[in-house]
């Protein structure tokens, strides 16, 4: 019944309110996740033989009762020893001032293939939505070409082309302009039936018809799938890396830190810990955007397109 | 998803030849397709493109054809993985999902864990599966494909069991229904649609999982390695035919979920046919 | 069940024999940090069984969410619910409610007799009764031969039927209806009354009916609870002492007319009574809901 109430009377002008609950929540998932790793350390794990906690000159010695082996050092690390990973030096710099720099370049490559892609699917969207029999011969094949492996894609354009990071930015595009066409196909035509009859009745040609009423319409099904695109340039742009041997880059730093995995675990935990960074912060961005473009629209429940 | 007073008076006849549009509904995509097929040839030719920057249709298709059986083998490999990896993602997402829609508390701290974990590049963690499943398990890559698929499956459960009209719920609760009845009959039936989208992006996720997972090391019968060494040999076409493989494989996956679909829920489809 | 009554019952009388039975009814939303919002002040109200009574007033004078109390939907802040004699969530809990809201909220993933199957399932009928029972309300809301339809095949008028059949299919005690009709245009809705009268005369059930329309509410009441708003509370209770069998000719009549007017200056004497500022006050739960309604619809 509290539910019930809840979704009655919640007014329908405010836009979910950006509370701090979720954030509470997210926070405890983490903590919790890092408590069962820890435990699951001490439970199974290798002895512990820390001479000097964290530089506490605490001595933590353990012999864990069990031995289980995906929650060994080299499997999985100690929490400490991760983030320790972050600050050891090479090159100049610390680990994390090199991540750093490659979580950027990786960015520059997912913002510019996430803007190729928008662009790319927004307008591929109005042509369909226009030519009707365009839509139906193409959107079945714009599904099967997301079935194509992008690591597959990856290679052809970043080696055949010799384009490098433009070449990133491409396969970044590749996984961002499907969500965009697939939402903005639903959205140019979510405006209410009647105002399409109003602009008709005041003779407004197909391009003011596009302003004024589709692409305003479609702007919230547009953001549903910029929060799926922004992951999906960034997961390109990490993919396209791999090949090309481009080594400014997050894909190049997993790639290289996996060389040292036997040695050096902490370090591809580090550079994946800073590519999920990446992607998070790409997504609250686009979040943001949505925030302030939507300020005066009407909530609408969320789905993914 | 539910009815509103606004209907609209159908009784609208059938489609008198479902077959004959249907077959029309296919012809079109083919056409574009072989155009576009052939249109790439002729450009391949027309510029005299070299085969390892990229080749034609036809050198794909011999490819497809003289190195079939090693091709056949790794694409077993493979779908083995990515066919377990979406069993595995979907029903712990299923579960997590339903679990998680029913207390406030884990809405509250769950969905926005997935959320923020659905942004994250899972492809980078393929590395440390390795690691934990086995290198040449095929639970390492299934398990890549299963955490990808999980997310999503799992947020849009929750959206869908969420997503029930108020007065349905009134309703249920004016007949003195149980939890457990407005489960079954109101709250599974309306998130269905939810589901299945998830469905859906969940089976390319699962190829594209899989097929990365074994980039970064796989036995060599397997469709990523098959396609990372022969394009580090330059043989190109042999990649390609393995990629046709590989998004045949999604294809039907995609498919069978679309399938699934008309088969789970006949009333959308037949809503749809008669709009 | 017992020949319908029609003659006057005033509140508090007779509680023994009364279907619903309100004591001094409060309910305020909100509360918390703010004082929130007084939706009903001491709601009095007594009303017999086979009685047709129509709760009337403007927008947030708490005549839905005073049809929700009797319903159990939600709880009153003070004061005591009587239904059949019992608390009402025990009379819920019995299914002796019969609900119809302004928009059907039938289930597209069932066909139209599997809907109005919906509460035989929950209690729980065998099947072959579950079949017939349907049918019967089908047949009783003359829609029998679209049984084997889905809902969106059906126009507005015909889906609030089915959702009628529906709210009749446990032989509910009280049948509560909250502006079903309001989403109709006029012409259904004159025959959606005549067709509700029949249905009513044919099964007996007690109908608290909420709407707007004045014509509506004395066209098919035997009493009429006009409200006021903020706080809601009953200005006065009009006895519709129209001729029991009511046809098209009924709206001719020139008592009909004089108790329109009747029922129309009590609402306008209680618009006087009310507070100033009777429109853009604070949030009205009522109309959020209605807004949300139409929102999924």
């Amino acid at each position: 019944m509290a539910t019930l109430t809840a979704s009655t009377v919640r007014p329908a002008g405010s836009r979910r309110m950006p509370g701090v609950r979720p954030v509470v929540g997210l926070l405890a998932v983490v903590g919790i996740i890092l408590v069962a790793w820890e435990v699951a350390k001490w439970l199974g794990g290798d002895p512990w033989r820390e001479d000097s906690f964290l530089g506490t000159g605490l001595r933590l010695y353990h012999n864990p009762p069990f031995d289980w082996k995906p929650v060994n050092d080299i499997n999985l690390p100690h929490v400490w020893v991760v983030i320790g990973a972050f600050f050891e030096t090479a090159g100049g710099g610390t680990i994390l001032q090199s991540l750093i720099g490659a979580a950027l370049f990786t960015l520059r490559g997912a913002a510019l293939g996430f803007a190729i892609g928008a662009a790319f699917g927004l307008g591929l969207a109005i042509l369909l939505v226009h030519v009707r029999v365009l839509e139906r011969g193409l959107v079945p094949l714009l599904v099967a070409s997301q079935t194509v492996p992008i690591v597959a894609i990856a290679p052809l354009v970043v080696v055949g082309l010799k384009a490098g990071w433009l070449g990133v930015a491409i396969v970044a595009s590749y996984l961002t302009f499907f969500p965009v066409t697939i939402a903005a196909i639903r959205g140019l035509r979510a405006a209410d039936a009647r105002a399409f009859e109003l602009l008709r009745s005041y003779a407004a040609d197909r391009r003011t018809v596009l302003r004024q009423l589709r692409l305003p319409a479609s702007a919230p099904y547009l953001f549903t799938a910029f929060k799926i695109s922004a992951t999906g340039s960034v997961v390109g742009a990490i993919v396209g890396e791999f090949p090309a041997g481009i080594r400014e880059g997050l894909g190049g730093a997993i790639l290289q830190s996996m060389q040292y995995y036997s040695i050096n675990p902490g370090r591809l935990w580090a550079a994946i810990l800073v590519s999920a960074a990446l992607g998070i912060g790409a997504f609250l961005l686009v979040l943001a955007a949505e925030r302030w473009a939507l300020r005066g629209y009407r909530p609408i429940e969320e789905g993914m397109a | 998803m539910i009815s509103g007073s606004s209907g609209q008076i159908a009784l609208v006849g059938r489609p008198a030849g479902r077959f004959a549009a249907r077959v029309q509904g296919w012809a079109l995509p083919a056409a574009i397709f072989l155009g576009a097929l052939a249109a790439w040839e002729l450009v391949v030719r027309v510029l005299g493109l070299k085969q390892f920057i990229l080749p034609s249709p036809v050198a794909i298709a011999n490819a497809t054809v003289t190195y079939f059986p090693e091709l056949w083998s790794s694409a077993r490999y493979t779908a083995v993985e990515i066919v377990g990896g979406l069993l595995i993602g979907v029903v712990a997402g299923l579960l997590v999902g339903a679990i998680t829609a029913r207390f406030a508390v884990l809405r509250e701290s769950l969905l926005p864990f997935g959320i923020a974990a659905n942004s994250v590049p899972i492809i980078a963690f393929a590395p440390l599966f390795n690691n934990w499943f086995g290198i040449d398990k095929q639970l390492s890559k299934a398990m890549v494909a299963a955490v990808l698929v999980f997310f999503p499956v799992m947020i849009n459960t929750v959206r869908g069991l969420r997503n029930v009209d108020p007065a349905a719920l009134e309703l249920m609760r004016s007949y003195a229904a149980g939890e457990l009845q407005v489960f079954r009959r109101v709250r599974v039936p309306a998130s269905l649609p939810f589901v299945f989208t998830a469905l859906r992006i969940a089976t390319t996720l699962a190829t594209i999982g899989a097929v990365i997972g074994e980039y970064f090391g796989a036995p060599a019968l397997s469709l990523g390695q098959y396609i990372a060494r022969n394009m580090s040999y330059l043989a190109v076409e042999r990649s390609w035919a393995a990629i046709v493989f590989a998004s045949a494989i999604g294809i039907a996956l995609y498919l069978g979920v679309v399938v699934l679909e008309r088969l789970v829920m006949p009333w959308a489809a037949a809503r749809a046919s008669e709009r | 069940m017992s020949e319908p009554r029609t003659r006057r019952r005033d509140g508090g009388t007779g509680a023994d024999q009364a279907v619903v039975d309100l004591r001094n009814v409060s309910k305020t939303f909100g509360g918390g940090r703010d004082a929130g919002v007084r939706a009903l002040s001491e709601i009095d109200l007594s009303i017999g069984r086979g009685e047709f009574v129509s709760l009337i007033g403007p927008s947030g004078c708490g005549k839905s969410t005073l049809l929700r109390i009797i319903g159990d939907l939600t709880s009153p802040t003070s004061g005591t619910v009587t239904v059949n004699g019992k608390p009402a969530p025990r009379a819920r809990l019995d299914r002796d409610y019969g609900m119809v809201f302004q928009a059907p909220v039938l289930f597209d993933w069932r066909t139209v007799q599997k809907n109005v199957e919906l509460p035989l399932e929950i209690t729980g009928r065998p099947a072959p009764e579950r079949r017939s029972k349907a049918r019967a309300m089908l047949d009783l809301v003359e829609l029998g031969e679209f049984a084997g339809r889905h809902p969106w095949q059906l126009s507005g008028g015909m889906q609030q039927r089915v959702a009628i059949a529906r709210a009749l299919a446990l032989d509910p005690a009280i049948l509560l209806m909250d502006e079903p009709f309001g989403a109709l245009d006029e012409m259904t809705r004159e025959r959606m009354n005549l067709e509700l009268l029949r249905i009513w005369d044919r099964t007996g059930t007690s109908v608290v009916f909420v709407t707007h329309s004045i014509p509506e509410a004395v066209f098919l009441s035997t009493r009429v609870v006009v409200m006021s708003a903020r706080p809601g509370r009953i200005t006065s209770i009009v006895t519709i002492d129209l001729p029991r069998a009511r046809t098209v000719e009924t709206r001719e009549l020139e008592r009909y007319f004089e108790l329109v007017t009747e029922v129309r200056e009590s609402l306008r004497a209680g618009e006087d009574a009310g507070p100033p500022g009777a429109h853009g006050g604070p949030p009205r739960p009522e109309d959020d809901r209605v807004r949300v309604e139409g929102l999924s619809g």
